[in-house]
């Protein structure tokens, strides 16, 4: 069995400092586990059948050949699901095996187990089912009229916000139709993971995720088991961007295991994992802007419909951030937004690194633009015009309580003086290594968008941490169920432990679901907030135990100790002591961490459904060869509201890996999906930036404003630079084109054609 | 059925392969059958570098390599890169650099550049960035990958 | 599985096992076979054979050996004799690609996407078959007869392809919407042949077969003034790029549509030929 274990012991900075990566040596030299290199001498390898048709009736599976196929130790249908045969993260409302119908291509019809993958691949083959194929639903414009794709019913859900008086009408209005085309977040690392039964009937699953917990407890049903008979231990995650926060192959792996007695092993192919996650939810988007002839807000009108697919997963997450941040920030005293997200048949849609706000942010960015030019006003200027400030209300009727410096962000980063000179090699032009464009065919756009988003969960979800900390001999050993997935907690845990407890060593302990709560999820930029509390809090109660025990012991006052060098030390001399030595006995604290609560949004959409926001600028310059449609981007500038930097490297690589997803959505990223069908499920055909597409990212300014509440003032960093990277690019598109462009990705097509001729 | 066993030398080890299927690529083979998952696996189709290794020390994707036509070549995975002396520059640049997120990438990217130091000590950002635009990440955007690079070159580049 | 260190033992080894399959870099066919679409049992593996990774100029005639790689033909020595080729090649995949793709691999595979196949098309390449039987001589137009379709016979490989060296300045331009590592969406080259008073044009991934823009190419040929220098106006480029988008067959695909891929041409011609002509005009 593969090491899991990621201890790791460090002597490295605190907080505020270049602390490295305690899996980062691990992961240079390819000893780090993920969870495609998970072995086991007994394994078996499993495999998934896919419905090849986007919406059909079953009416049969028949297994007999597959499973006399040699080397196959299990076949498995939906009428094998042991416990609940439905699972999901909000709602339980996806088959872990289709049994009647089948509602998207590549749904999950049945699993095998082999001792070799060729005998997996053959079994899999060797299945018939008979299928009657069906119309798919695949237009999310008219789903409401269509054949329920599945019992719940074609509406996931609808919000309709109303903010503030209704009949104001502004002197200026302009208006728009936008749409965004579905993105992947194709993680390099493929779905894959272990079960491995014991003999009590339990199960241990090794699986990349998001969410132990959620995982754990949608296994156990599924399983029928009790939770505690599920332990769920994190596998390496080769990134995750919200594609892993809904469960895959986790149960499909617990029932082969079970039905075996083997250990089972399942990796995703790049064309299954296309098929075997959710993507970010196209969106269709009209809207209409009104403002006074100064520039000011005064209302916005939107309809936002979202392609939910064929399930709900975080659906009604991700449309309430739609609607409750479809102006942006600024201030907008009336607002009318209608946002809804329906089922398809199309690939179901869920969590991706911006959630909801990189639609909007796109549509209303490009309105922002628009409206700046109907004012004959600088479209910076109309930005910081309107820009959302401290105790100002959103389209939620909420008000800002924390800290907002939208103004400072536009500011920092329209000032930055731009850098990128004109391209001298013609791989630097657009089209790159084909050499397409001369200087002469280029023209040069530039453009700003900003965008915002919430941090942590909202509309009164119960949003907790849990982590302990325990104090012997000087080393501090953390416990924590949260997923890392490359973003790098597990660093700033360490930084966190060192800080509070002025300790050298820190050892982290494997992410499990064994031994501690639920940290929640890996997601909604939440983590360092709420996992990072959890530990500051956990170590907090270690300091405190310590320093009292040692007050008590010494006969010294308890508020004169502090921890320095290893030492704790006595501010008024006579008492020091090495902390390895302070105490005999272990101290140990366990925390479990709450954000202020929150509320659901009422029947208007008004409420304070949010925690705290970020906000985020970018900068984009491109040249465009006009002609045949193609784009360099050459240069993106970010100024990012951050609270605090806790950690400046690893600041930086969530700003710069961040824009990248964002400059792909603008530029290339789209899931061609027709009739319900994926049509590019490979890294051949679905394309993502390579070094030359991606420009080098210029941080303006990190804006250190302290958050109250979040630990050290620190806000979640990890989501916002996808969200304006995307907007700004396009807009830096259309500055060079002069055209409309109000799809991304801009194709060339788009360019190239903008009557739509082809 | 399978192949008549063959030899593969693999940082510079002689390992014997039994009853690999046909088509079976040098990556599984690295990986499942020799216990070498440093190479990645991440599409299988050559576009993504995670598999990055060398063969008589050129840079190919070890996916699209039939493992049974390697016999005979000298294999470097990334395992084969740090060995007892510790990490290489470019590993310890990485590291520093802050070119690691998730990792994944991160083993075939190493052995492209340590490739391309080797040819070129001091390679300017745009060669940099040719020379690895055969391995995606989709973590970091580039742009720490790219400062590791200029820090290893620094540090003296493809020799170690 | 025969590792060939020799073109006999290759061609031998083929016509013991006619329906065997052929491996030189593997980068096309271990795409098939890794998504389980393609079975291999008897393999023929041309990597090892010291004639395939040779290349040698005799006289105006450049011979490659059918398993140089694409990274070789980016090389300067070959970039300076057949410029379009090295440029062609350097957009084929990624550098670990180009480590192992071939020059024959990329005819063998025959898909109209193919980046080599436009150049070796305006280049009139003729390529050398070889079985136990015989060895044969077939222009690359010809070797492929449709997409992913050739007359390659079974117990047969290519060995060669020769190209002539061109006097005069060359273009391979191609179209894709991703700055490095993509497949093709349209492609273009565009040679000068000072002595022939030719100029060739050959187009890729809008036509299943190898396309060669004769009627362009005349028109061209035609209105150029070999002897002054002196550039025809810009009416002639025009009428030139309309006649090569004419020329193409393009198909609506995920990668782009017809309606693109025929603008994309008429663009490349365009472009392409006031290059060349920039350079014709500066002895």
């Amino acid at each position: 069995m593969t090491d899991l274990a990621t201890s790791e012991r460090t002597v490295a900075p605190r907080i505020g400092e270049n602390a490295p990566r305690p899996d980062g040596v691990p992961k240079v030299v390819g000893a780090f586990a993920f969870s495609s290199d998970l072995h086991h001498d007994r394994m078996l390898w499993g495999g998934t059948l896919r419905s090849t048709h986007s919406s059909a009736r079953i009416r049969s599976v028949d297994v007999s050949t597959a499973v006399a196929v040699t080397g196959v130790h299990a076949v498995l249908v939906s009428d094998d699901v042991p416990g609940q045969k439905v699972f999901g993260l909000e709602y339980r409302d996806q088959p872990v095996l289709a049994g009647d119908v089948v509602r998207y291509e590549g749904e999950p019809v049945a699993i095998v187990a082999a001792d070799h993958p060729e005998a997996v691949r053959m079994a899999l083959e060797a299945i018939v089912v008979d299928y009657e194929v069906l119309v798919p639903v695949v237009d999310p414009m008219t789903v409401e009229e269509a054949e329920p794709v599945h019992p719940d019913g074609n509406l996931v859900r609808r919000i309709h916000l109303r903010h503030g008086n209704q009949d104001v009408v502004g002197d200026v209005q302009v208006e728009g139709t936008y749409e965004v085309a579905m993105q992947d977040q194709a993680f390099l690392g493929p779905e894959s993971g272990m079960a491995v039964p014991a003999d009590d009937g339990s199960i241990d699953l090794y699986v990349a995720t998001q969410w132990l917990h959620s995982d754990r407890d949608q296994v156990a049903d599924c399983m029928g088991l009790d939770p505690e008979k599920v332990r769920l231990t994190l596998a390496g995650v080769g990134g995750a961007f919200g594609a892993r926060e809904d469960l895959s192959l986790h149960v499909h792996l617990c029932m082969l295991a079970r039905h075996t007695g083997r250990p089972v092993k399942m990796v995703y192919s790049r064309e299954e994992s296309f098929h075997g996650h959710v993507h970010r939810h196209p969106a269709q988007m009209w809207y209409r802007h009104h403002a006074d002839r100064d520039g000011t807000l005064v209302r916005v009108e939107a309809h936002l419909i979202l392609d939910g697919g064929a399930y709900a997963s975080s659906s009604s997450a991700v449309i309430a951030n739609a609607t409750c941040f479809a102006a942006g920030p600024y201030r907008v005293p009336s607002a009318e937004i209608d946002g809804a997200v329906v089922r398809t048949n199309n690939p179901p849609c869920g969590a991706m690194r911006g959630f909801g706000a990189v639609q909007v942010c796109f549509a209303h960015e490009a309105q922002m633009d628009r409206l700046a030019g109907a004012l004959g006003m600088d479209p910076v200027a109309l930005r910081l015009q309107n820009a959302l400030v401290p105790g100002d209300e959103l389209l939620t009727g909420q008000t800002i309580k924390g800290t907002a410096p939208v103004a400072e962000v536009i500011r920092t980063c329209a000032d930055h003086p731009p850098g990128a000179s004109m391209a001298v090699d013609p791989l630097e032009l657009p089209g790159g290594a084909g050499r397409t464009a001369d200087p002469e065919h280029v023209v040069r756009g530039e453009a700003f968008a900003l965008g915002f988003k919430n941090l942590l969960f909202s509309e009164g979800f119960d949003d907790f941490s849990e982590a302990s900390c325990r104090l012997a001999g000087g080393v501090a050993t953390i416990t924590s169920a949260c997923a890392e997935v490359g973003q790098g907690f597990v660093t700033l845990a360490q930084q966190i432990a060192r800080e509070v407890l002025g300790v050298d060593e820190v050892v982290l302990l494997p992410a499990s679901t064994a031994g501690i709560g639920s940290a929640g999820s890996t997601s909604a930029s939440r983590q360092t907030w709420m996992s990072g509390g959890a530990i500051q809090e956990a170590c907090g109660q270690v300091r405190a135990q310590l320093l009292e025990h040692l007050a008590a012991e010494h006969g010294v006052d308890a508020d004169d100790l502090v921890i320095a060098d290893g030492r704790v030390v006595s501010m008024a001399g006579g008492f020091e002591v090495d902390l390895a030595k302070a105490t005999t006995e272990p101290i140990e604290a366990s925390v479990v961490f709450r954000h202020v609560p929150t509320l659901p949004l009422d029947e208007n959409g008004q409420g304070n459904a949010h925690v705290s926001f970020a906000f985020s600028a970018h900068r984009a310059i491109v040249d465009v060869d006009v002609e045949l449609g193609l784009v360099k981007v050459v240069e993106l500038t970010t100024s990012q509201d951050v609270g605090r930097v806790l950690n400046p490297l690893q600041t930086v690589g969530q700003l710069e890996g961040g824009a990248a997803q964002g400059v792909g959505l603008a530029v290339m990223e789209e899931v061609l999906v027709q009739e319900g069908r994926i049509r590019n499920p490979s890294f051949t055909d679905y394309l993502v930036p390579t070094a030359l597409d991606m420009p080098p990212v210029e941080i303006a300014a990190l804006i250190e404003q302290a958050e109250p509440g979040a630990p050290f003032g620190a806000k979640g960093i990890g989501e916002a630079p996808s969200i304006s990277s995307t907007a700004a690019v396009a807009a830096a598109i259309r500055n060079a084109t002069g055209l409309d462009l109000p799809r991304v990705p801009v194709r060339p097509t788009d360019i190239v054609f903008p009557g739509g001729t082809a | 059925m399978s192949t008549d066993p063959f030899i593969l030398e693999v940082n510079g080890q002689s390992h014997e392969v039994a009853d690999a299927h046909p088509g079976e690529s040098l990556l599984r083979v690295l990986r499942e059958r020799l216990r070498l998952p440093g190479s990645k696996n991440a599409c299988e189709e050559g576009e993504c570098g995670s598999c990055t290794v060398l063969l008589d020390g050129q840079t190919v994707c070890s996916c699209l390599v039939l493992a049974s036509t390697a016999v005979g070549r000298q294999i470097t995975t990334i395992e084969g890169l740090s060995g007892d002396g510790g990490l290489s520059h470019v590993q310890q640049a990485f590291v520093d650099a802050g070119a690691v997120q998730c990792g994944f990438c991160t083993p075939g990217l190493i052995v492209s550049i340590g490739s391309l130091l080797e040819s070129d000590p001091d390679p300017s950002e745009l060669a940099v960035r040719e020379a690895i635009s055969g391995n995606l990440c989709r973590c970091t955007g580039y742009g720490r990958v790219v400062e590791a690079v200029h820090l290893a070159a620094t540090r003296g580049g493809g020799s170690k | 599985m025969t590792i060939a260190t020799s073109l006999e033992d290759a061609c031998a080894a083929l016509a013991a096992e006619p329906n065997s399959v052929i491996v030189a870099g593997g980068t096309d066919l271990m795409v098939e076979v890794n998504r389980g679409s393609r079975c291999v049992e008897n393999v023929v593996a041309l990597d090892r054979i010291p004639e395939l990774a040779d290349w040698h100029l005799t006289g105006d005639e450049l011979r490659f050996g059918a398993g140089v790689t694409f990274a070789e033909i980016c090389e300067p020595e070959i970039a300076a004799l057949v410029p379009a080729l090295a440029q062609a090649a350097r957009t084929v995949g990624s550098p670990q690609i180009r480590n192992a793709a071939t020059l024959g691999g990329n005819i063998a595979t025959a898909s109209p996407a193919g980046d080599s196949i436009p150049v070796l098309a305006a280049l009139d390449a003729v390529l050398e078959l070889r079985s136990t039987e015989a060895i044969r001589e077939v222009p690359v137009t010809e070797f492929i007869t449709g997409v992913k379709a050739t007359c390659l016979m079974p117990g047969e490989l290519i060995e060669a392809v020769r190209v002539p060296v061109l006097d005069g300045p060359q273009e391979f331009c191609k179209v894709g919407t991703r700055n490095a590592m993509v497949i093709s969406v349209a492609s273009l080259a565009l040679l000068v042949d000072r002595s022939a008073r030719r100029i060739r044009v050959a187009l890729g991934s809008v036509s299943p077969i190898p396309l060669r823009a004769s009627e362009a190419e005349d028109h061209a040929s035609g209105h150029l003034d070999w002897d002054s220098g002196v550039q025809p106006g810009p009416e002639v480029v025009r009428e030139f790029a309309e006649l090569v988008a004419g020329s193409a067959n393009p198909i609506d695909d995920h990668r782009g549509s017809a309606a693109y891929r025929r603008h994309a041409v008429r663009v490349l011609a365009e472009r392409s030929l006031t290059r060349v002509l920039n350079r014709v005009s500066s002895p």
